[in-house]
């Protein structure tokens, strides 16, 4: 990412979200820039899905201050949801759907009109080079052109920021590097890619990392950083190191 | 040899899942079975587990065949399976004590097998299952596994999105069994955790790249590796890619993995080339290939 103006895409101001008694995120504060790899990272159970749910839109924080695309949670949230884009590895397409049909059902949803997404749409079906799977059940598609198809269809309507929840649980070690390839090269066009991993060593892909222990947020920063200042040689060694001292 | 199989072959209509499979796995060993989604980890779990009944091929346990003796099998095995599969109704003492009367023994919690483990579990012994934390729900279901003393216990994926702490605290649990004299097989997605076993196979699409260990497995990388660090990470794997003398262009973290063509291309020449596509001092030194690595040249090797 350039270093040049920072742009701040997502801000959190004391982000706080209550079950009843359980405190899933206990006042969280942080800002995501345009263009940045943010990497979000935590133990089972830490909250990250909860403030993930909270920053698309989806569920509503109990108080604090949140700003996704220069647009409030509470109010438009609605808004939001036409900002962004989200994939998992549990829930990306349709695999009883066709390629193109995967396409279109997406695409509509976004609120895009039939002669945009049939000329977009052919475009990025000759980019990924499969155009010949136009017509293929999801289902009949090799692991790694799903995960490429996914990715493309969640970043398909232009949105300002890509959440990816675990993007790469279970791919092989080729179509895992390629997703990444994928990542950069979205980042590098301007988009915020905002990303979960249980993978540490994908934590070093990131710009900025923040790391999440039982409902906080107790590390936040640069990926070279996080390393020097725990006296680590990886990032999985930082992980390991923060979330042990917490218990 | 505690497990043998040979030429298994398991199609699930026109999907071949194993394709002539053949391992031993020594007694007291902890063997790995390391691969994607879809390598056929399951298909191969379930078949050393007298669950399914391959289309060719054989395959036993502690010198029982697992078609002809399958009842025999099931006494001496621990199985956990990757779907977590206890009860989640159940507080976490019931699931231990209805596995353990499942067998016809006593659940005791000062048993040596599960000692260590059960005292991770005590402070929530009251607890029902589905309300633990994914890492606790593993080790409850490794004890549950191991509570009628089996002679081979099988995990199948037991550190699936469990995370990284509570998957390295996991693997000392299953280091600890070697002690006790049991063989493990166990698979994993994660090719990190193939340091964990003694011996591991790699497979892909239904096939064994590669059975060996950790340590020679990255010894038999033939090629040269360089890692290379700019400051536009991004542009040098394009840069890279497109350079005559790539064979393979990969991302690492913050560095790049370059394994030239030639065994003689020295790091001066691929410094110069990043330094004529425009970037400022790149960094190029020799470096040991990882895992993912070796795994990625066996891949392409297929």
């Amino acid at each position: 990412m350039n270093n040049q103006q920072k742009h701040i895409i997502i801000s959190a101001r004391d982000m706080v979200k209550r079950f009843g008694h359980f405190t899933a995120n206990d006042h969280l504060n942080f800002e995501v820039y345009k263009g940045e790899i943010f990497g979000f990272l935590g133990a089972n159970g830490a909250g990250k899905t909860t403030a993930i749910r909270i920053l698309c839109g989806l569920s509503k924080p109990t108080s604090g201050e949140i700003k996704v695309a220069g647009l409030d949670v509470y109010r438009n949230a609605n808004e939001i949801k036409k900002n962004i884009g989200y994939m998992s590895q549990k829930f990306s397409l349709y695999e009883n759907l066709t390629v193109w049909e995967n396409i279109r059902f997406f695409a509509g949803i976004y609120g895009m009109r039939l002669k945009d997404i049939n000329a977009k749409g052919r475009q990025m079906m000759e980019r990924l080079e499969i155009e010949h799977l136009r017509n293929k059940l999801i289902a009949s598609l090799p692991t790694g052109w799903r995960q490429k198809l996914a990715f493309s269809i969640a970043i398909f309507h232009e949105p300002q920021i890509v959440f990816l929840d675990e993007p790469t649980s279970g791919v092989d070690p080729v179509t895992r590097k390629q997703f990444w390839e994928m990542i950069y090269e979205t980042a590098q066009n301007g988009m915020t890619v905002f990303v979960t991993t249980h993978y540490m060593d994908e934590a070093e892909y990131c710009d900025r990392v923040t790391i999440m222990t039982e409902g906080k947020i107790i590390a936040l920063d640069t990926p070279q950083q996080l390393k020097k200042q725990y006296n680590a040689n990886s990032m999985d060694e930082v992980f390991r190191k923060l979330a042990r001292n917490i218990e | 040899m505690r497990i043998i199989a040979q030429h298994i072959t398991k199609s699930y209509g026109t999907i071949k899942a194993l394709d002539d499979v053949s391992f031993l796995v020594d007694h007291g060993e902890l063997f790995g079975v390391i691969g994607p989604d879809g390598a056929g980890k399951t298909t191969l779990f379930r078949i050393l587990t007298t669950l399914l009944v391959p289309d060719k091929g054989d395959a036993w346990m502690n010198g029982m065949h697992t078609v002809k003796d399958y009842k025999a099998i099931r006494k001496i095995l621990g199985y956990m399976p990757g779907k977590f599969s206890l009860y989640q109704d159940l507080s976490v003492e019931e699931n231990l004590k209805f596995f353990a009367s499942i067998f016809g023994k006593k659940f005791d919690k000062d048993f040596a097998l599960i000692k260590d483990i059960y005292a991770q579990l005590a402070p929530f012994k009251t607890r029902l299952a589905g309300h633990l934390s994914g890492g606790m729900k593993q080790k409850l279901a490794l004890c549950c596994a191991l509570i009628h003393t089996p002679e081979i216990l099988v995990l199948d994926e037991p550190t699936t999105g469990v995370d990284a702490l509570s998957r390295s605290e996991f693997w000392d649990m299953i280091t600890g069994l070697k002690n006790e004299g049991i063989t493990t097989i166990v698979s994993t997605p994660y090719m990190d955790e193939t340091a964990r076993c003694e011996r591991v196979a790699l497979v892909q699409d239904g096939h064994i790249l590669q059975i060996d260990t950790p340590a020679r497995i990255i010894e038999s990388f033939q090629r040269k590796l360089f890692s290379v660090k700019t400051n536009n990470l991004y542009k040098a794997l394009t840069d890279l890619k497109a350079f005559d003398s790539a064979h393979a262009v990969y991302p690492f973290g913050q560095t790049i993995h370059f394994v030239p063509k030639d065994e003689g291309l020295e790091k001066n020449k691929i410094q110069e080339y990043l330094v004529e596509a425009g970037h400022e001092n790149p960094e190029v030194e020799p470096d040991r290939p990882d895992i993912e690595d070796c795994f990625m040249e066996l891949m392409r090797n297929e």
